[in-house]
């Protein structure tokens, strides 16, 4: 095994702010491809309208874990010398809650508003400067939280771990929820699409009868 | 919209390059990828140019920027400036380029920025209290199969869904 590269010492801490830099632009560059530079298109999610959120982080997801897993299973990469979000469930849990409020109120997760504004979305910046401001107050009153946002600890829990089940059943399971959220995605657009194509006036419906069909070329 | 703006990927497209990039993370740095970390040590160097003794003095604060330490110079920090000139390389190419504001058409402007200053709070705070965001949590998390991270992406798109419909008129 010789991955991950920084952890075998292929490269120093300085050169990893480079590579930082490069993975960001990456990651940005994609995720404005994906659309989640609106927060409009974010936002309509939540009303099954546009199920693009879903369908982009579950595709991720599943790309990614199979790839740590093929390339762990190769002996490539070490999995035990990747980083593990640390479980701790009350907070985790609480913080989700919150954060779900806030998503669907302000239209951004942090990650998409700063691509948003670097496109020049407006809401974008506000977004971010509320963003700040919230987790200035969380600093500040972190000691009225300190307990409460260590509790529930479970360590370097897993799925595997919770479910009893190999990685390579876990990550099976993971990819046939994501093609049933996928079917049942595409089905719930198609359905709203044809309520809206319903409400549409008379003399806006001059498209041919089957350009209907093929919602997704007339939507944009 | 113009019609010489570039169509957005399909959504399995970006998912799969987004899915690769997030792979590549993993293999080159052992880590993945996030955003709300960097934002927090933009405030901890705000609140520590202001008076580094209230940075010591607060526990949260200090982890980030205790004594000499520089909370800017992070792996995060650089990754996120990466993400806006991502973002901005995207959207230069795409012809989306454009001082605008998101919003339905039942929403006025003011409206609209007062409940993105109110969401980011929120989201800021929430990201803070769950230890990361849909970047370090669900999407880094979701894919090592993390266990916190999973109930994390979950009760966020649940309660997400909860509260959709009191304000529906931002949207639709």
């Amino acid at each position: 095994m010789f991955a991950p590269l920084y952890k075998y010492g292929l490269f120093g801490a300085e050169v990893s702010l480079v590579v930082a830099f490069v993975l960001g632009i990456l990651f940005g560059f994609t995720l404005e491809r994906a659309g989640f530079s609106s927060s409009r298109k974010l936002a309509m999610q939540f009303y099954f309208r546009d199920m693009t959120v879903l369908k982009v982080m579950f595709t991720a997801i599943v790309t990614a874990m199979v790839g740590i897993l093929y390339l762990n299973l190769t002996d490539i990469l070490d999995i035990s010398l990747i980083y593990l979000n640390p479980t701790y469930l009350a907070p985790q849990v609480a913080g989700g809650v919150v954060m779900g409020i806030g998503f669907v109120i302000g239209g951004y997760c942090p990650g998409t508003s700063l691509v948003a504004s670097a496109i020049g979305k407006i809401d974008g910046f506000v977004y971010i400067f509320g963003a700040l401001f919230g987790m200035l107050v969380f600093g500040e009153l972190f000691p009225l939280f300190q307990d409460f946002s260590t509790s529930g600890f479970i360590g370097d829990a897993t799925l595997m771990q919770w479910l009893g089940f190999s990685p390579g059943t876990v990550a099976f399971l993971v990819i046939l929820m994501a093609l049933g959220m996928f079917w049942g995605a595409e089905i719930i657009e198609k359905k709203y699409a044809e309520k809206e194509q319903e409400a549409v006036p008379e003399n806006e419906t001059t498209r041919e009868p089957d350009a209907t069909r093929t919602f997704k070329t007339v939507q944009a | 919209m113009s019609d010489k703006q570039e169509k957005y990927w399909s959504p399995y497209v970006a998912g799969f390059v987004l899915g690769l990039v997030l792979l590549a993370t993993f293999f080159v740095m052992g880590r993945g990828l996030g955003a709300s970390g960097a934002m927090m040590r933009v405030v901890t160097y705000a609140v520590d140019t202001v008076s580094p003794e209230h940075v010591d003095g607060n526990v949260y604060f200090a982890k980030y920027a205790g004594g000499e330490q520089n909370p800017l110079n992070n792996w995060l920090v650089f990754e996120v400036i990466g993400v806006v000139v991502g973002g901005l390389l995207s959207g230069l190419l795409a012809g989306r380029l454009k001082w605008k504001t998101d919003k339905g058409p039942n929403i006025s402007t003011t409206g609209r920025l007062l409940f993105a200053f109110a969401g980011g709070g929120l989201m800021g705070f929430g990201a803070r209290l769950a230890k990361g965001c849909t970047s370090g949590q669900a999407l880094s998390g979701g894919a090592t199969l993390a266990l916190g991270s999973w109930a994390f992406m979950f009760t966020m798109f649940a309660a997400g869904y909860a509260v959709a419909y009191f304000v529906k008129k931002q949207w639709i």
